[in-house]
């Protein structure tokens, strides 16, 4: 079997229940250079090395526009600038600083600390909903929507505007999972569409946000003093749709990877229900084991980069295979078993270096209080299919839909 | 009895004896448990308390967002030991292998390890020292008289020595709103151990952030009133201050005082071990049961020349005690060496400052990422065409690509193109070291030559 062959086989649809063989496989060149032009790295601590290195660019634009790079880049809008995510320092910088000022350390050290009532009470309703039932799409009654409340109330969308939140969430998110069964001029328009009234709404609200500042983000960000530092309406918006998409697929798919991996191990699944706080080195082990960010397509070579042997080019597109990194068994003993009391787990789930996820302390308080909830509440659950349908994308890759049967709530 | 037997029996039902009761201390009383050795551990600490983290101490604490009392290190796992806290260690008898206390008692030991750290330098004149309003700053009791006389709202603060620990107080009083005067016998704040160009940097942000910040300049005496409070500082351009606080920060002593006459190689500079943490005697012969960790210890590093390198950081006091506590009871082939590389960091005026290497042996600087001006660099140390350190301020997530530049010997000035490189990162300058003969607040790396034996603790090494 040739590389190419075996990348191609990664992306293929039909391995998305279980890539991890693949990831196997690719491992045993830790540099790759594909069929396509693209330098996989797949071995945990060559993918470290090059997520502090200095040489490689998260920006596009330092791409060889003849080099390969076949996946469409997801959640990016050609009307817009690149959003931190696809830029380096330090236009990179300057944008998370000022998203991060109040949303984490060191200047809002409790932001994520304070929302645990709130994520709590948000999933028990979410479960309440479920009282009567036998049987949940865990994704689309409960993983899906979650998020989005969550990011409402973070920017601070007014309650009664949550449902129009809603529509353009899901149309543009949907969007991100191109299926070849729809006419993909007419989804474009969809999700172009969305976009538009999504990026209107949000430069409407950081207007009145302006007006009568909240406890949010959105107020901080257009409250900025320094007029050196402060964010144009155009980044504003910007940012505001990324942390949206980039926090809100995400979380579905750690929600509900989460679930069908707890569903697959019942022992653990058990522990969790006497004992909630096993969630939080589980939803550790879950972020190695099963992490919906799968691999980073987007970055590029600066110049010719020596690794483990090979030498990617100046202008080359690289792949990081976190998902693959994240089951070296160079790193990590035994990394195909689910191990919730692994120890020295420094999974790749988050990226690491400037792009460190800037979700991560968000997404990982709801995973811990969504999945302890859904554990302590649906009596004898079970998997309806196995291995459940999966979203069509290798990057953001989780199930699309996730049926659990079940014998009743508990209050 | 065959070395591995006689580990093994040592590993059941040997006795260990910990020196310092601090971080190394504590963490290598846990590697010892955590390796499976079931024997008896006593650990001995001058100060009451249970083991605390000092880093928060001129930050956290003095900002009076963390109480004095609040930042006890976490314990990683039970130890059952036999604690002997607010006890100093005033003698070894390494023949007798006994460690002599403070009231008396005599412990005994098969092994020993000596964490018992570092102090601060007091002022040197001990009736000025004396004096209310005069502070060092190194433990948790310090830290807890200090911030309740910063609370008081003095009228000014004056920092002797803008090393590490006096720029992070002068934060953390301008944080608070307090006048502050730092005086500087060298050129620059942080100069001892980042250099003139970075120096520069540091002082800019201190005068940014409304900090008097004299350089060149010495503290000649503190004058105290009728009732001994300070109340006027002279200075040694012939003016004075008008000061309530003065907080010296002359950096740290070792503390090895205890250890006169036992016959080991301690000295002012630490206690000479090999990087297997074993200590050496005044003969510059290893001893087999008695090892170091933490800031006493110095220690040869294969990347820097096999000179002794003296730390004073929190993450070699964590890996140095992990390698000690495995040495102790392993053998022959079992032993790791410490290997670690320097890496330090600090918070002051707003800035996240990290560094890795040593940045001392540097002989010039290149800015590799962001501009000194902005605040936000990394700059790459060379020394005899190889990169032998590097620092970041507030660009710490790329330190780890640089701590493997320094692992591999990278050539300096390093070529990469990288992102957010500038003009002005096109050409190394003068890392502008002060002479390291010339007495400073101290740096938190120190070079200490070659020899292990006390006798030529007095090399120093020579600049390129």
């Amino acid at each position: 079997m040739t590389q190419a062959t075996l990348l191609q086989q990664i992306t293929d649809y039909a391995s998305r229940a279980d890539p991890y063989p693949l990831y196997a496989e690719l491992r045993r060149t830790p540099v790759a250079r594909q069929e396509s032009g693209v330098y996989t790295v797949s071995t945990y601590w060559e993918i470290l090395g090059l997520l502090h290195d200095p040489r490689i660019s998260s920006d596009a634009r330092n791409r060889d526009p003849l080099a390969g790079g076949p996946l469409a880049e997801p959640g990016e809008d050609a009307n817009l600038p690149p959003s931190f995510i696809r830029l380096d320092p330090p236009e990179h910088d300057r944008l998370r600083r000022l998203a991060m000022r109040p949303f984490g350390p060191p200047h809002s050290p409790r932001r994520i600390h304070d929302m645990r009532g709130e994520l709590a009470r948000m999933v028990a309703g979410l479960v309440d909903g479920l009282q009567g039932r036998e049987q949940a799409d865990i994704v689309d009654d409960f993983a899906y929507p979650f998020p989005v409340m969550v990011i409402c109330k973070l920017l601070g969308v007014p309650h009664e505007d949550e449902p129009r939140f809603h529509v353009w969430a899901e149309r543009i998110v949907t969007g991100l999972d191109p299926s070849p069964d729809q006419d993909q001029a007419e989804r474009q328009r969809v999700v172009q569409q969305a976009r538009l009234e999504l990026g209107r709404y949000l430069a409407e609200l950081a207007e009145e946000h302006r007006r009568a500042p909240g406890d949010d983000l959105l107020s901080a960000m257009v409250a900025e003093r320094d007029p050196e530092e402060r964010m144009s309406l155009v980044e504003l918006v910007t940012t505001a749709v990324l942390l949206l998409i980039a926090g809100h697929e995400t979380t579905v798919n750690l929600i509900a990877n989460g679930t069908l991996t707890l569903l697959r191990h019942p022992d653990v699944l058990k522990r969790l229900r006497g004992e909630p706080g096993l969630a939080v080195p589980l939803v550790e082990e879950l972020l190695r084991y099963e992490p919906p960010v799968q691999l980073l397509p987007q970055r590029t070579a600066l110049t010719d980069i020596d690794v483990a042997g090979a030498v990617i080019p100046k202008g080359a597109p690289i792949w990081l295979v976190l998902a693959s990194g994240s089951r070296d068994p160079r790193r990590f003993d035994d990394p195909d078993r689910f191990d919730p009391d692994r120890r020295d787990n420094q999974h790749l789930g988050f990226g690491s270096g400037i792009h460190y996820c800037f979700g991560a302390p968000l997404a990982r308080l709801e995973a811990q209080v969504a999945l302890a909830e859904l554990a302590r509440r649906l009596s004898n659950p079970r998997l309806v299919d196995d291995p459940p349908p999966y979203r069509p994308s290798p990057v953001l890759r989780g199930p699309r839909h996730l049926q659990v049967a079940f014998d009743g709530v508990v209050p | 009895m065959p070395a591995d037997t006689a580990a093994r029996e040592f590993r059941r039902q040997g006795r260990v004896v910990v020196v310092g009761a601090s971080l190394a201390g504590l963490r290598a009383a846990e590697t010892l448990r955590e390796e499976g050795f079931t024997g008896s551990l006593t650990m001995i600490g001058d100060e009451p308390h249970d083991p605390y983290d000092r880093p928060p101490l001129s930050k956290q604490v003095l900002l009076g967002r963390t109480a004095a009392d609040d930042t006890e290190l976490p314990r990683r796992r039970r130890l059952d030991a036999r604690w002997r806290l607010g006890v100093a260690a005033t003698g070894l008898d390494l023949a007798d292998r006994r460690v002599r206390l403070a009231d008396g008692e005599e412990v005994e030991f098969d092994r020993l390890l000596i964490a018992t750290g570092a102090r601060a330098r007091p002022w040197f004149r001990e009736s000025e020292a004396a004096l209310d309003g005069v502070f060092v700053l190194r433990t948790a009791d310090d830290a807890s008289r200090l911030d309740r006389k910063l609370a008081a709202g003095p009228r000014r603060v004056l920092v002797v020595g803008a090393g590490f620990t006096g720029s992070e107080i002068a934060s953390a009083c301008r944080e608070r709103g307090l006048e502050v005067t730092v005086a500087e016998r060298g050129p620059a704040p942080l100069v001892g151990a980042l250099g003139g160009v970075v120096g520069a940097v540091a002082a800019r942000l201190q005068r940014e952030h409304g900090v008097d910040l004299r350089c060149g300049i010495t503290v000649t005496s503190l004058e105290g009133d009728m009732a001994g409070r300070l109340r006027r500082a002279h200075l040694s351009d012939g003016t004075a201050l008008d000061v309530d606080v003065a907080v010296i920060g002359l950096g740290a002593m070792r503390n090895t005082k205890w250890l006169a006459g036992s016959g080991l190689a301690a000295g002012p500079r630490g206690i000479a071990c090999d990087a297997g943490c074993r200590a050496f005697d005044v003969h510059g012969i290893v001893t087999d049961d008695v090892f170091v960790a933490g800031d006493v210890a110095r220690s040869p590093h294969p990347l820097f020349g096999y000179q002794f390198l003296s730390l004073e950081h929190w993450g070699n006091a964590v890996a140095q005690a992990e390698v000690a506590a495995h040495n102790m009871i392993s053998s022959g082939l079992e032993r790791r060496p410490h290997l670690w590389v320097p890496a330090f960091w600090s918070a002051q005026f707003g800035v996240n400052i990290k560094s890795v290497g040593v940045p001392p042996m540097g002989e010039e600087i290149v800015v590799t990422q962001g501009a000194l001006g902005e605040n936000r660099f990394v700059a790459a140390y060379g020394y005899q065409g190889r990169v032998i350190a590097a620092v970041a301020f507030d660009q710490a997530r790329w330190i780890d690509f640089y701590r493997r530049l320094i692992e591999s010997a990278a050539p300096f000035p390093p070529v990469f193109a990288g992102v957010d490189r500038r003009p002005e990162g096109a050409r190394p300058v003068p890392a502008d070291f002060p002479d390291p003969s010339l007495p400073t607040h101290g740096p938190t790396v120190t070079l200490s030559g070659y020899s292990p034996s006390e006798r030529r603790l007095q090399f120093t090494p020579a600049r390129a």
